[in-house]
């Protein structure tokens, strides 16, 4: 146990150290950086300046090594475009998307098990054939337009719900001001649920399909056979022996699921106008502020890469078959 | 949907040909033939784009801007699926949306494809620190979510069709390189491999002459996935402004300049590039679907 989390420590700093040596190396992808940062008509001097100013007239690996250093540090680099640490800028609106992706990871995984399990229970019924029809279909609609079609529908058609903006839960929070986030959460939840169904639809349609297929298969063990032929009812057979082993499974994608969802929020929150990192990023590619770009997808990465980590942890809690596969490999 | 698997896949009539069985299973389980048909239409209008649109994609018409579907221009020319903010044809856009959606589907696939079945060879057969150094990069990849990879790399590299097809193709590599390695893992011990090995074969002919055509059919099927996702994430690139330049009609681009006029309910800018994108991507899933239950059915744990 002991030397599997080690060694699942280890793997995550070497991923981590991945992370940032693809982030510099992004940067160096087109040539020389400095053209990034200065703009179109900039004077030679003032390349030559900036180049001097950034460092980019070092070995590549001292630049490397100073990078690292720089984001130990917690610097990462100035915003070109807002002329402040580019860190604080996405910290500012890492709540916002934290509240998004959360939303669209509950109605993800909170729809998908019992619509999994209705179809596989049911299976080659119509239950079973409309389930998978949709979740097919679910996972074939980009998310963005899933977006731009509920605010047609649901936004201006029928006018029930907001189709920008954000309401403010996690940061009244973690300024301990309870009483400002508890009464906005009704209106946090109205202004999530249109870019939440639009995040959270790929993820549902696949879980769906991933609870289906992981139950069915356990509906073939020996074990369901033993537990029906003794006589169990149905219920107990399915809530007792086969979801605990079917749900197993769900747990590996959760941690993956969460950075696919982040993917479709940077892509989603532009659709809504919603002032989280994804917006971020989406201004920022359009006026090129490499640093603020640089900065939200560290953050993200990171996010992702730790949220893995503990996901396997608890994993290994629940299924020890794992830990011992692994000392095999 | 196909959802049975085996079905149909024991064969009745003796001595039936491959491509005849695939036909029929195809019929039998209905769906797939609807995917085809989409596909075959989107191919069309990828190929003959240029013949079959009524309109130059990229000429404006300002006196017939944000026309409905099926207006009349004064020349009597139909806009059949409208015209957007700048007066350009909708249809005709949306068949050359269809080239750039496909061209960088296949062609992503193509290169992941290769270099995760080349990576995958390596590591199979030859284990030990090389099979050790592909891993760990595979591992490296996935833990980072991928389109933050390629919005970094895009941003700095620019937009353009071969800068797209690279960085969605080298996206995809891991999942060719983690089946064909365990594909070759027990190929390796296969009687005859060990075979070729005993007549001399060089190396390089065992791994490409004896593994690799026996290790290909299942990555039909992850191809088909595959390219159903990298066009999901070339609308989604588009659609930020990341993908191909903006005078290239897109779909993700379409939708993405669709925004604009959404409150004033122009709502056929918004709906058909979407349509379009659905169906594809659809199509390529069903597709997937089907090949997986044709080829072997236990494959679906895998994918």
């Amino acid at each position: 146990m002991g030397s599997y989390i080690l060694r699942r420590l280890l793997q995550s700093v070497v991923v981590i150290v991945g992370v940032t040596l693809v982030s510099f190396l992004a940067l160096q992808a087109g040539g020389d950086p400095t053209y990034l940062f200065v703009s179109e008509r900039a004077s030679l001097e003032e390349i030559e300046t900036t180049r001097r100013a950034l460092g980019f007239d070092r070995p590549l690996h001292v630049q490397y090594l100073t990078f690292v250093g720089d984001l130990t540090r917690g610097d990462f680099g100035q915003s070109l475009s807002y002329r402040q640490p580019a860190m604080d800028i996405v910290l500012e609106a890492l709540p916002a998307t934290i509240e998004l992706t959360l939303f669209s990871m509950v109605i993800a995984l909170l729809l998908a098990i019992p619509l999994g399990i209705l179809a596989a229970i049911h299976r080659g019924t119509a239950w079973d054939g409309s389930i998978t029809t949709f979740s097919m279909l679910g996972q074939s609609i980009p998310n963005f337009w899933m977006g731009i079609m509920m605010i047609l529908v649901f936004g201006l058609y029928l006018r029930w719900f907001p189709i920008s903006g954000h309401v403010p839960f996690i940061a009244p929070m973690m300024n301990g001001e309870f009483g400002v986030a508890l009464s906005n959460l009704p209106r946090t939840l109205l202004h999530l649920i249109l870019p939440g169904i639009a995040v959270g639809t790929y993820s549902l349609a696949r879980n769906t399909r991933l609870i289906r297929s992981s139950l069915l298969e356990v509906l073939e063990q020996d074990y369901i056979r033993t537990a029906r032929s003794k006589g169990l009812p149905e219920m107990r057979v399915l809530i007792h022996h086969a979801l605990r082993n079917a749900w197993l499974p769900v747990v590996t994608i959760i941690g993956l699921e969460f950075g696919f969802l982040l993917g479709g929020v940077v892509v989603v929150e532009t659709v809504f106008s919603y002032p989280g990192i994804g917006r971020l990023l989406f201004a920022a590619i359009n006026q090129r502020d490499i640093p603020l770009v640089q900065a939200g997808v560290i953050l993200l990465a990171g996010i992702f890469v730790l949220l893995n980590l503990v996901v396997d942890l608890v994993y290994v809690r629940l299924d020890p078959r794992v830990k011992l596969a692994e000392g095999r490999a | 949907m196909s959802d049975r698997p085996g079905e149909g896949s024991v064969s009745t009539v003796p001595r039936e040909s491959e491509l005849r069985r695939a036909a029929r299973f195809m019929v039998e389980a209905r769906w797939p033939v609807f995917a085809v048909i989409c596909l075959l239409v989107a191919a069309v209008a990828a190929a003959f784009g240029p013949w079959l649109a009524p309109f130059d994609p990229s000429r404006q018409n300002l006196v017939l801007r944000l026309a409905a579907p099926l207006s009349t221009g004064p020349d009597g020319s139909v806009f059949l699926l409208g015209s957007d903010a700048l007066g350009r044809d909708v249809f005709s856009r949306l068949l050359y949306g269809a080239r750039v959606s496909l061209l960088v589907g296949i062609a992503a696939i193509a290169v992941g494809g290769s270099i995760g079945v080349v990576a995958g060879l390596l590591s199979g057969y030859f284990g030990g620190w090389v099979d050790d150094l592909i891993m760990r990069l595979a591992d490296i990849q996935l833990a980072f979510p991928f389109i933050l990879l390629a919005i970094m790399f895009l941003v700095v590299l620019g937009s353009g069709v071969w800068n797209l097809i690279l960085i969605l193709g080298v996206g995809q590599w891991v999942t060719y390189a983690r089946i064909v390695r365990a594909d070759t893992l027990s190929l390796r011990e296969k009687e005859f491999v060990e075979a070729a090995q005993a007549m001399g074969d060089s190396t390089t002919s065992i791994i490409f002459r004896t593994i690799l055509p026996n290790i290909l059919a299942p990555l039909t099927v992850i191809a088909s996935f595959n390219v159903a996702s990298v066009i999901l994430s070339e609308a989604a690139l588009s659609f930020l402004g990341l993908g191909v330049p903006p005078s290239v009609p897109t779909w993700g681009s379409m939708l993405a300049e669709s925004r604009d006029t959404l409150i004033a309910n122009k709502w056929w800018l918004a709906v058909f590039p979407g349509v379009a994108i659905m169906l594809t991507v659809l199509s390529f899933n069903i597709l997937g679907d089907w090949l997986r239950d044709f080829l072997d059915p236990r494959l679906r744990e895998r994918t």
